[in-house]
């Protein structure tokens, strides 16, 4: 199982911060597979999931912004109806419950990934590494 | 850290002024008091005008309290008799003058005779040595060279005492740094909102000024900051951090200043005679009492003044102090009375949010007060980068700690908006901590 990091990036809620996050991946050619954002009471966080973490990681931060990585579940399932029931289901019979979670769809009604947060990341992927689940591979999205 | 240096007891620049007994204190600030009450009613027809309207002769001054019968001098009556309408020496004998200019209105000027500033020089080499600094020390002096009294006084005491001094003046912290570096630095005078950004300087370019500098204390003034500024300047540095107090009225800095105790500023009550006031009905306060500093100089020549309102909010700290020095410490200061707002009736210093503030982790060094309207106070606070871990629940519990600490304290719920570090500006010079939008 790869271990899947997300970037996470606090920002005030205010207009151009998104922008800003992806003019620098446009210039430096990293691309976003998925993006969440959550925001209340005026600030928020940005979550991506990115083919090159650690080179997103360094330039956000290079540029000021205030930027961490953590680890998350990104489990693969269909993109057909009852894919996200199928995965939900082994979560729940796992008890592993889910913090947040978002979809990155790789082929329309065909893949897709459940990209979660849990709690204890090191339980659940114990847990999960009994189930028949295939997890997202950085190598298969690398671009070039 | 390192433990705070206690000075050896011994460190003294003049040691029988320094541990003068009370009784022999009270005679001299009487005697100086008298001749330089004299000499204003006879030179300055302000006070002559004063001393009269209030029946005071200053032939006939028989105790210090008699002062308390004259009005209080303030910035306004410097305004008004701008430039030289308080000068008690003739023009010929003045070899100075610094004006600070305010923001609304005519500008202050304050004379010094060349005896005025050898008296400011001394009493900063005092301060000096009382912290430890003297030969052998090299002093980076970053407060503003010109008409402000800061650095030029500072300056002229540390090399009476002997240090290297490096006048570098304000800003361009590039500079500042290689000059820390190229002379190994060991003391800087700094105010303590520069002191944050270059510390932030330092962190950008992966100096750690505890291991590459030679740094080993700092005196900090000019603007008022909290004992957890202190605190955190110290860690961040390694060093001792000392406070200094003074205004250009009376001769710029070195009225008060800590000793190796660090516990209050010993106010040089043979230069100087203090009372604290109740800033709004003017009554004297009991020691120990918060409220207004009024200072008398008492030997000052080109321009004494009687019983002038600093604005600034302090208290005497009683009992006696263990460097064995007998002037009667005040304690840091609080607010100006100008600085102090009010907030659905409450009064509040900025500096009363800045201390709860500096003492909760997930906060940086910056923050702004808004105000929009009298009911609601927003505080504005940048957090700290490198507790970010991506969990919204943790900076809504920050968001909620910060709103019910400020609350305890200043007894206003305040709206608290939590931002990006570096999202405020930045100050090298006085920090603007309240923006005001409110109308009458």
């Amino acid at each position: 199982m790869d271990k899947v990091m997300q970037v996470s990036v606090f920002s005030e809620n205010k207009p151009g911060r998104i922008e800003k996050i992806t003019g620098i991946f446009a210039d430096e050619g990293i691309n976003i597979l998925a993006i969440a954002i959550t925001s209340t009471n005026g600030f928020g966080i940005i979550k991506l999931l990115v083919d090159k973490y650690e080179r997103a990681y360094e330039k956000l931060k290079e540029s000021g912004f205030t930027v961490t990585l953590n680890e998350v579940l990104a489990i693969e399932m269909k993109d057909s109806p009852g894919g996200l029931y199928e995965v939900s289901h082994i979560l729940s019979k796992n008890s592993i419950n889910i913090e947040n979670a978002y979809v990155y769809v790789v082929e329309s009604r065909a893949r897709a990934f459940l990209l979660v947060e849990v709690k204890d990341i090191e339980k659940a992927k114990e847990s999960l590494s009994k189930e028949d689940l295939k997890f997202f591979k950085y190598a298969e999205f690398k671009l070039a | 850290m390192k433990a705070p240096e206690i000075i050896r007891p011994d460190s003294y620049w003049q040691k029988q002024d320094e541990i003068i007994g009370k009784e022999a204190l009270a005679t001299l600030q009487l005697e100086h008091l008298t001749k330089s009450l004299r000499r204003v009613y006879s030179n300055v027809p302000f006070y002559h005008t004063r001393f009269d309207e209030a029946g005071l002769d200053p032939e006939n001054i028989k105790s210090l309290e008699d002062i308390r019968r004259l009005s209080f001098t303030t910035s306004d009556d410097l305004r008004a008799n701008y430039p030289f309408g308080l000068l008690a020496v003739s023009k010929d004998e003045v070899v100075r003058v610094h004006t600070s200019s305010g923001t609304t209105g005519r500008a202050k000027a304050i004379c010094f005779s060349k005896n005025d500033i050898e008296c400011s020089a001394t009493l900063i080499a005092r301060c000096l040595v009382m912290t430890g600094t003297g030969k052998g020390d090299i002093l980076q002096n970053m407060m503003t060279y010109g008409l402000f009294t800061g650095a030029l006084i500072m300056h002229y005491g540390a090399e009476k005492v002997g240090a290297l001094v490096i006048p570098a003046g304000p800003g361009n912290t590039e500079r500042q740094i290689q000059l820390m570096r190229d002379f190994g630095t060991t003391v800087i005078h700094i105010t303590p909102s520069y002191s944050l950004y270059l510390a932030s300087a330092l962190q950008q370019k992966g100096i750690d000024p505890r291991k590459d500098l030679n740094l080993r204390r700092a005196y900090l003034g000019a603007e008022p900051y909290s004992e957890e500024t202190r605190k955190k300047i110290e860690a961040i540095y390694g060093i001792d951090v000392y406070n200094s107090y003074g205004l250009t009225e009376m001769s710029g800095p070195g009225v008060a200043f800590e000793c190796g105790y660090k516990n209050g500023m010993h106010l040089w009550e043979d230069h100087f005679f203090a009372e604290i006031i109740d800033p709004e009905t003017g009554e004297v306060l009991e020691d120990g009492q918060e409220g207004e500093l009024v200072l008398t100089s008492l030997r000052r020549e080109a321009m004494p003044l009687i019983r002038y309102r600093t604005r600034d909010i302090t208290k005497i700290i009683t009992g006696v102090c263990e460097c064995g020095r007998t002037h009667r410490r005040i304690s840091r200061i609080l607010g100006r009375s100008d600085d102090m707002f009010v907030v659905k009736g409450v009064n509040v210093f900025p500096q009363q949010i800045e201390q709860v503030l500096m003492g909760i982790k997930g906060v940086a060094q910056n923050y702004q007060i808004l105000l929009e309207s009298y009911d609601h106070l927003t505080i504005r606070v940048e957090i700290a980068k490198e507790l970010f871990d991506g969990n919204i629940e943790h900076l809504l519990q920050l968001q909620t700690e910060i709103t019910d600490k400020v609350r305890a304290d200043i007894l206003v719920k305040p709206k608290i908006e939590l931002l990006e570090p570096g999202a405020l500006p930045v100050s090298e010079g006085k920090a603007k901590r309240v923006i005001d939008n409110r109308t009458m």
